[in-house]
């Protein structure tokens, strides 16, 4: 699920070769230095002199020298070896991406605002904590923060890359394996930094084509009373004062999207399964499970929650 | 009397009368030795009391961070665990890093200097005793003043390297990042002092004949992190104490991006200072090694040329790595390069050390005591350390192990493995000349096995946990994760660890409860401070002892050279010349004084208060002007500077 050890683009299965090279080398290494020592305790190479010193043999000197400058010489090739090889692999990940998908990502305390960047406004796409992209192309972050330092990182498809104020970055990968990965923030961010997670589903082109036909849909106005209900509630409960829902009034973004709301498998940063238990959970005390989260809780009766998860559940 | 400026020879004699022994130790006493009584407490200067003092609240220092790490462990050792909220997690482990590293790592390492090294190098004081004594007080105010803001819930909660924005007023309104960045200013004014004193006295006031290649290795450790102190301080002083506490405190936006200011520049300026900082722990703590690998393997060292060069080429390349806490910044790759390079190169150095010490043991016959059992454990441990450091220094792995429990591991193995394990063994090894009484070997046994062991169940497991997801820092984590066995592993090993080192505090208190018998020499080691009593006189050396090669008590047969004709009606001290350490001139050193704690507390005034008002800076500095007065005040004594001329009988022996 979230893993440097199970690779699922190239560039982390790079970066997978590069670490089983080095944990290789590494235990020889170490192993190597253990046998020294523990043949140093058990050898007796020397005699004791008139002085309670140790006398060594004679040309012991001589001898130890030159195995000190071979092993330091042996060290040495080693560490450029390494040093060439992490070149390489650098170079590898240097590349520039053809033709890439490309994903606004933004750092909030504590979630991920999710953009698909397209030329056509009415193609583009706001979510958030969940991504779908297509299996065979690159995906091209470009990456910032609305307030303190993030750190993006998906252990199974690509290394860190910081979300810094004042500064734009990028990093990209190209997923080749289809599957859900989780990710978590990498940089303390405060208070909840623990529950900062995000999920890349990477699916063939043909289902992630699906999938963004209907991310792009705008959400039809509610028929039924209770969700009519659920939606006023929505409205003029609080919510609509961070939310947005795409077709509604509701176009606040300071807090998550929530156009496509149901169609997102985890709620709260990664936090809880997208259930009506755990929504209704969340939207009474959200502080309760994500303490000091910047959702306040909303003290709704039983009708008026049930409603808005209603409401809420139709956001497919 | 001989006024100043006169010209002297001091005599050098093989053996001096006992008669003439007496009557100069009892002058000596008089003049060197600390009256009882609390005033006498709060005054002192010599460097043997303030620096076991140090050594003594730097180790309470150990314990307190020891028990936030034990804390978090227990709360990390299940899923969703409630024991401690997010909001506590983050104080804790913010104080439990501030703490190890410049409550507990640094001062302690920097007190063993400050304790050993005129004892070392054969003088009688260090060279700024007063000094001294104003870094120790400062240090203590940087101690009352975290742990009383830890329990008024005041404490640091943004990890002990404070990035910005998330330190600065916007995100950390407050004050407990000013509690942070006000710590850390004292523990930079402490560590200061202690390096200027050891550069002096390293320098100018060694033994005469100990010329730089007969430098004990530990004094040339501690020389070396004296100077790398002195070039990485400034840096953390201009990031804390100049730059974040006046974006806090009068809004000026250094950091602040939409004010034209940079939020990396911080991390650039910290980590300056913050990679060698590990350097200053680690580079003392090698320094220790080698005089316990000389003695129980009854050999000389193999290769003391190189290891000391080693100690300096690694105190270079230190400066050169920070840039490697940055990878995942938008640094150009270019530039990433070069600091990729030199973090693999200054393996090198090390690796020489360490095969130095291999050579030694192997063409000897190594006794198994406790202090040479931290030495192989230090081996078991810090090899695996520096491999993975090796590892983190390349770009496209460090972006996958940066910020997790990868780096955890590796940090905790290379402070544990390369810092405590030698200073555990250097505890064992000098508590006998610290106290004139030897630490029990049965229970120093327990102490290290479960040390050693609990280590290594404790973090071994973190690198795995790293590389499959778990980032640094988080108070809790899913249980659909599937972190939480080897969470509970280390949990475990924590415990040991907390064991192990009660085992220690108790075998301490049981031998402090011994009669003092370890004699001068218990371990027939050959420093110039096993020359003297344990615990050594109040001024360390009757006469100044002639040195003549780099292990003055293997390589005479009868009793070491001295030189005599000290003034005892004074605290007088011999200069010697920096390089060939021949006798220059001698010097009256400073007597107790009550200034220098008050001048830290002028200092605590300063600083504390500018947290809640300017003014408290300008009040505090009005204070201290006070202080430099007294501290400088002489009276109408004449100036006890006088210069002497180099002996006929400098040594010429073989």
């Amino acid at each position: 699920m979230h893993s440097v050890f199970d690779p699922a683009s190239p560039q982390a299965r790079a970066v997978a070769h590069l670490w089983w090279w080095m944990f290789g080398v590494g235990a020889a290494v170490w192993l190597a230095v253990m046998a020294a020592m523990l043949l140093s305790l058990r050898r007796r190479r020397a005699v004791r002199g008139p002085d309670e010193l140790m006398q060594p043999a004679p040309g012991m000197d001589s001898h130890i020298e030159r195995v000190v400058k071979a092993a330091t010489f042996v060290t040495v090739l080693i560490l450029i070896g390494f040093l060439a090889f992490d070149f390489s692999i650098g170079r590898i990940l240097a590349q520039q991406p053809v033709d890439p998908l490309t994903i606004e990502l933004t750092g909030h305390q504590w979630w991920w605002e999710v953009q698909y960047a397209n030329q056509d406004l009415s193609q583009r796409i706001v979510t958030a904590n969940e991504m779908h992209v297509p299996v065979g192309q690159p995906v091209r972050f470009i990456l910032r923060s609305r307030d303190v330092i993030h750190s993006f990182w998906m252990p199974n498809l690509t290394g860190k890359r910081d979300l810094i104020p004042g500064y734009q970055s990028t990093i990209w990968f190209q997923a080749d394996t289809a599957g859900t990965y989780r990710g978590q923030c990498a940089e303390f961010c405060g208070l909840q930094h623990a529950k900062m997670a995000l999920t890349i589903i990477a699916q063939p082109k043909a289902q992630y084509q699906l999938w963004y036909a209907a991310a792009v849909s705008a959400q039809t106005e509610p028929a039924d009373s209770t969700l009519l209900y659920g939606q006023r509630i929505f409205m003029t409960s609080g919510c609509s004062v961070c939310h947005a829902i795409s077709g509604t009034q509701a176009y606040s973004t300071v807090g998550p999207n929530l156009t496509h709301f149901k169609s997102r498998t985890l709620i709260a940063s990664g936090t809880l399964p997208n259930t009506r238990e755990n929504v209704a959970r969340w939207v009474l005390n959200p502080q309760a499970i994500k303490p000091g989260t910047q959702m306040p809780p909303s003290p709704l009766s039983t009708d008026q929650l049930s409603a808005l998860v209603t409401y809420l559940e139709t956001l497919k | 009397m001989t006024g100043p400026n006169t010209n002297r020879t001091l005599p050098v004699e093989a053996t001096v009368a006992e008669d003439d022994i007496e009557r100069d130790a009892r002058a000596l006493e008089t003049v060197w030795g600390e009256r009882p009584g609390f005033w006498s407490w709060l005054t002192t200067v010599d460097h043997k009391t303030l620096g076991k003092r140090l050594i003594v609240t730097a180790f309470l220092m150990f314990i307190a961070g020891g028990i936030e790490a034990a804390l978090m462990r227990a709360q990390l050792s299940r899923p969703e665990n409630s024991l401690i909220g997010p909001d506590r997690y983050n104080q804790l482990f913010t104080t439990h890093g501030t703490t190890m590293m410049f409550l507990f790592a640094v001062p302690i390492m920097t007190a063993m200097g400050l304790y050993f090294v005129p004892l070392m190098i054969g003088a009688r004081s260090l060279a700024f005793p007063r000094l001294n004594a104003f870094g120790y007080w400062n240090f203590v105010v940087a101690v009352v003043f975290l742990y009383v803001s830890l329990f008024v819930n005041t404490g640091p909660d943004v990890g002990w390297f404070a990035y910005v924005p998330l330190s600065g007023p916007q995100y950390s309104p407050g004050h407990r990042v000013d509690v942070w960045a006000q710590v850390v200013t004292f523990t930079e004014i402490s560590a200061l002092c202690g390096a200027v004193n050891v550069i002096v006295t390293a320098f100018k006031m060694r033994a005469p004949g100990m010329t730089v290649n007969r430098i004990p290795i530990f004094v040339w450790a501690q020389l070396v992190v004296a100077f790398m102190i002195v070039f990485a301080m400034p840096a953390v002083a201009t990031g804390s104490t100049l730059m974040l506490a006046t974006d806090r405190a009068v809004s000026m936006h250094w950091f602040n991006p939409s004010e034209g200011g940079d939020a990396l520049l911080w991390q650039h300026v910290f980590w300056f200072f913050g990679h060698p900082e590990v350097y200053i722990i680690f580079l003392p703590a090698l320094g220790m090694i080698t005089p316990i690998i000389e003695t129980f393997c009854r050999r000389k060292v193999f290769g003391y040329t190189p290891i000391v060069m080693a100690n300096i080429t690694t105190a270079f390349f230190a400066f050169g790595l920070w840039v490697h806490h940055m990878f995942a910044t938008p640094i150009p790759e270019l530039g990433q390069s070069l600091f990729t390079a030199a973090s693999i190169l200054i393996a090198i150095p090390t690796g020489i050390q360490i095969f130095c010490w291999l050579a030694t043991m192997w063409i000897s016959r190594p006794q198994l005591t406790v202090p040479i059992l931290f030495v192989l454990g230090f081996l078991f441990t810090f090899v695996n350390g520096g491999i993975t450091g090796v590892m983190l220094a390349s770009v496209a792995f460090d972006k996958q192990a940066h910020d997790t429990f990868f780096v955890v591991a590796h940090l905790h193995y290379v402070l544990l493995g390369g810092g405590v394990m030698p200073l555990f063994g250097a505890f064992y090894f000098w508590f006998p000349k610290m106290t004139g009484r030897k630490l029990s070997e049965t229970l120093g046994k327990w102490h290290f096995w479960l040390f050693v062991i609990g280590v290594n169940v404790t973090f071994f497991p973190m690198h795995i946990l790293g590389l499959e997801g778990m980032p640094r820092r988080v108070y809790t984590y899913l249980a659909d994760t599937g972190w939480g066995p080897l969470n509970l592993v280390a949990s475990i090993g924590a415990a040991t660890i907390a064991i192990s080192v009660l085992l220690f505090v108790i075998n301490v208190i049981v031998t402090m409860r011994r009669p003092v018998n370890a004699g001068a020499n218990p371990w027939n080691s050959s420093g110039l401070e096993w020359s003297v009593a344990s615990p050594p006189p109040s001024y360390n050396f009757l006469y100044a002892p002639l040195v003549e090669s780099r292990h003055p008590l293997w390589d005479i047969s009868v009793d070491l050279p001295v030189l005599t004709g000290f003034r005892t009606d004074r605290r007088e001290v011999l200069v010697t010349t920096t390089f060939s350490a021949q006798p220059d001139s001698r010097h009256e050193g400073p007597t107790p004084s009550i200034w220098p704690l008050y001048l830290a507390l002028c200092m605590g005034v300063v600083f504390i208060g500018s947290i809640f008002s300017p003014w408290f800076v300008l009040g505090g500095v009005g204070l201290s002007v006070i202080g430099l007065a007294g501290w400088g005040w002489t009276g109408s004594k004449p100036s006890g500077h006088e210069r002497v001329s180099t002996p006929a009988a400098m040594p010429e022996r073989a």
